[in-house]
């Protein structure tokens, strides 16, 4: 080595090793929040490296509404398959068929709020004491005040102006009973950073992330796919577009941006060159200025 | 866009309350590009319902709710943006008094303060307890940014003047690397863009300086300290014997043969292996990530510290320590509190407070020993099993503690080890 600096992909890397590595001396039973987006794929793949050659010491959780791209099933089962993981599943159809939350209605109404009680119920139920997830600071205004060990009450809430200070690189995971920890290793990250990582490191990513053909409806200025759970207006149509998404959440409210770039090189150009916010697709922020403070207060992501 | 060499360097902000702080990170990420369309939109939209004249850039930084509808920041807040030559986090931190704390957490990991001085109004305490907060969290360059020139005319007098008066109460303290820019951060001057308004400034605009300032020396590359922060130990095949200890390198470097103690059981050895993010190594360099193996079968585990036998941290349970206490609850004299240094984690009592600084005037105040919440105090902390430390001012990483309330959980104070 003749160069005794870091550049900050790889000083960006060896930080969230070490968040991951703090989680795992810290905590009695961690789980990587798994999404299936790239994000949570980027953690998953920095875990892999904290505990080289050992096995990743957290299990997986996977917060399912119901409302998926198929795709990101198949990569789920896929990756935790090959990492001999162990997955827990909580369903948010469940809870609605079991009555512990009541489906919005009308024509835009999302699954996306039922997420909280589900991911809570599931956290309590395995008696998870870290939930590691991978949020960035980039993404969102409320994000940008996030800290690494984020705490959360005996309600899963996160009280954004009584937050632990974070100083150095020392973090304060002590909690009672009840009480549990976010921890998000790549808060320091920026969308760019997560697109040359990947295609540094070659991380196999879901399909969606590369321009494809798709069955789309023009809504709310994106492509939004069409499938079983969308229900068309009479001026809406389907089309055929050449889209990729920029993130992964529900099928029925993440939009799709037409785009040429069908390679981790194209679409790290692509990116360079955005002139929009990654989350700007989704409909599930455009609710009000602060849709993404009020729902984290409640304990959502 | 290459990226191959391009450093992180993190920086802080610190103003009191109107001297255009947001507005100058609004501008920083405006000029160079790092706003979305989105973003600008949902901004121009907000600046016209309040009446503004043009975008007002200091909305980019708003966050909360509450933020928002008071104007005020609350907790530090972290914004990034990159430029050809480096990726920049900042931390944007609330100037009041009441948030010394806040600023203390903004300065702990920057590499660079950057301290609001309204022109009209000159050196205030407030600025000199910004300096003093920098030189105290040893952040290695200060850079004084003295802005609203164009509410003075642009005239280099009143430059020059706060520039006299800075420096001659700043003398005294830590900092070696002050520098001065004279700004507009509403108008853009100096700021990515060089002012045509003050031709008689022949320094470089904030983010040229921020782009070329030496920062690869900020962390202490000479003392080679490895906390291990979790022991790896593979049950599976091929690994059976494998034994590897986990942890980000503190400081310094360390190579494959290298004779190491193990601290603070004193035990030695030798590197045999290091294993890097990206597979095996002959050296390591501070702040990696590896895991290192050792030549002989000895007992180690999370919080001890692996150092070079010939350049060893001290192994003390009496430390002198810089206190900030962060806690909303008064400190409670000789109560025990969890230590945290790198990843050792002891009980700890606060002996002795042996004095106060009052952060206006900057002096000692001996005769006061309650603990208040922003106070900063030089204590005596005696610890109930050793410590590796180093002082802070040689080394961030292995000087720096923080204590918690067993009772709440709550990180209650910050310590910079004397």
């Amino acid at each position: 080595m003749s160069q005794y600096f870091l550049n900050y992909l790889d000083e960006l890397e060896s930080e969230a090793i070490y968040v991951l590595r703090e989680v795992q001396a810290q905590f009695q039973n961690p789980v990587i929040l798994f999404s299936g987006g790239k994000d949570s794929i980027v953690v998953t793949h920095l875990a892999k490296k904290a505990f080289y050659p050992s096995q990743i010491p957290f299990a997986f959780m996977h917060v399912d509404t119901g409302h998926n791209f198929p795709e990101t099933i198949k990569f789920r089962d896929d990756l935790i398959k090959s990492l001999e993981a162990r997955l827990i599943v909580g369903s948010v159809q469940t809870a609605i068929d079991e009555g512990r939350v009541v489906e919005e209605k009308g024509k835009s109404a999302t699954r996306n709020a039922l997420q909280i009680t589900t991911l809570l119920d599931a956290i309590a139920d395995n008696k998870v004491d870290c939930a590691i997830g991978g949020g960035r600071r980039d993404e969102e205004k409320a994000r940008a005040k996030e800290r690494f060990f984020s705490h959360r009450d005996d309600f899963g809430q996160w009280d954004p102006k009584n937050q632990r200070p974070e100083l150095w690189n020392l973090f304060n995971g002590k909690y009672f009973e009840g009480e549990h920890f976010r921890v998000f290793p790549i808060s320091n990250w920026t969308e760019m950073d997560v697109w040359n990582y990947i295609k540094k490191e070659q991380i196999e990513v879901p399909s969606l992330y590369l321009a494809h053909d798709r069955e789309v409806v023009w809504r709310n200025n994106s492509w939004i796919p069409n499938s079983e759970f969308l229900v068309l207006d009479a001026k809406e149509k389907v089309e055929i577009k050449k889209v990729r998404f920029r993130t992964l959440g529900d099928i029925t409210i993440t939009g799709g941006i037409e785009s040429e770039a069908d390679t981790l090189d194209k679409i790290v150009t692509e990116v360079s060159a955005m002139k929009m916010t990654e989350r700007g697709n989704r409909s599930d922020d455009k609710r009000s200025e602060t849709a993404m403070e009020d729902r984290k207060k409640q304990g959502y992501f | 866009m290459k990226i191959d060499n391009n450093q992180l360097l993190r920086f802080t902000t610190a103003g009191s309350v109107d001297d255009g702080k947001s507005t100058l990170i609004g501008r920083l990420l405006y000029d160079s590009k790092s706003i979305f369309e989105d973003q600008i939109e949902a901004i121009a939209n907000t600046s016209k319902k309040k009446g503004f004249d043009g975008i007002d850039l200091a909305l980019f930084t708003d966050g909360l709710r509450d933020e928002r509808e008071q104007g005020i920041t609350i907790d530090v807040a972290y914004r990034y943006f990159t430029t050809p030559k480096r990726k920049f986090i900042i931390a944007d931190t609330p100037g009041h008094i009441q948030y010394t704390r806040n600023m203390v957490t903004g300065a702990s990991t920057a590499n660079v303060a950057i301290i609001l001085i309204d022109a009209r109004h000159g050196v205030i305490e407030q600025t000199k307890r910004h300096a003093f907060i920098a030189s105290l969290l040893h952040i290695p360059h200060v850079i004084v940014c003295i802005n609203k020139m164009d509410l003075v005319g642009y005239k280099e007098e009143n430059f020059n003047k706060i520039t006299k008066e800075f420096e001659e109460f700043s003398s005294k303290m830590l900092t070696k690397d002050f520098r001065f820019i004279p700004i507009s951060a509403l108008h853009g001057d100096n700021v990515v863009n060089r002012s045509e308004n003050m031709p008689w400034y022949l320094g470089a605009p904030l983010l040229h300086t921020l782009e070329t300032l030496h920062i690869s020396s900020d962390i202490n590359k000479v003392d080679a300290r490895f906390p291990v922060q979790t022991v790896l130990r593979p049950q599976r095949e091929g690994f059976y014997d494998y034994r590897a200890y986990a942890g980000r390198l503190a400081s310094g470097i360390l190579r494959i043969g290298d004779k190491v103690t193990i601290m603070p059981s004193g035990f030695t050895s030798t590197i045999k292996g290091i294993e890097g993010p990206s597979g095996k190594l002959e050296e390591a360099i501070a702040p990696l990530s590896i895991s290192i193996e050792l030549t002989d079968d000895i007992d180690v585990s999370r919080g001890d510290m692996i150092v070079r036998s010939n350049n060893m941290p001290e192994a003390a349970q009496d430390i002198e320590v810089m206190l900030c206490w962060l806690g909303d609850a008064d400190a409670r004299p000789r109560a025990k509190y969890t230590i945290m240094h790198t990843s050792n984690e002891q009980k700890a009592m606060i002996k002795e407070v042996v004095y106060k600084i009052d952060i206006n005037t900057l002096g000692r105040k001996s005769d006061e020993k309650e603990l208040q919440m922003n106070d900063i105090c030089k204590v005596k902390i005696r610890t109930t099993k050793p410590l590796m430390i180093d002082s802070y001012r040689e080394n961030r990483n292995t000087g720096s503690i923080i204590l918690i309330d067993d009772s709440t959980n709550e990180t209650v104070a910050a310590g910079m080890i004397v």
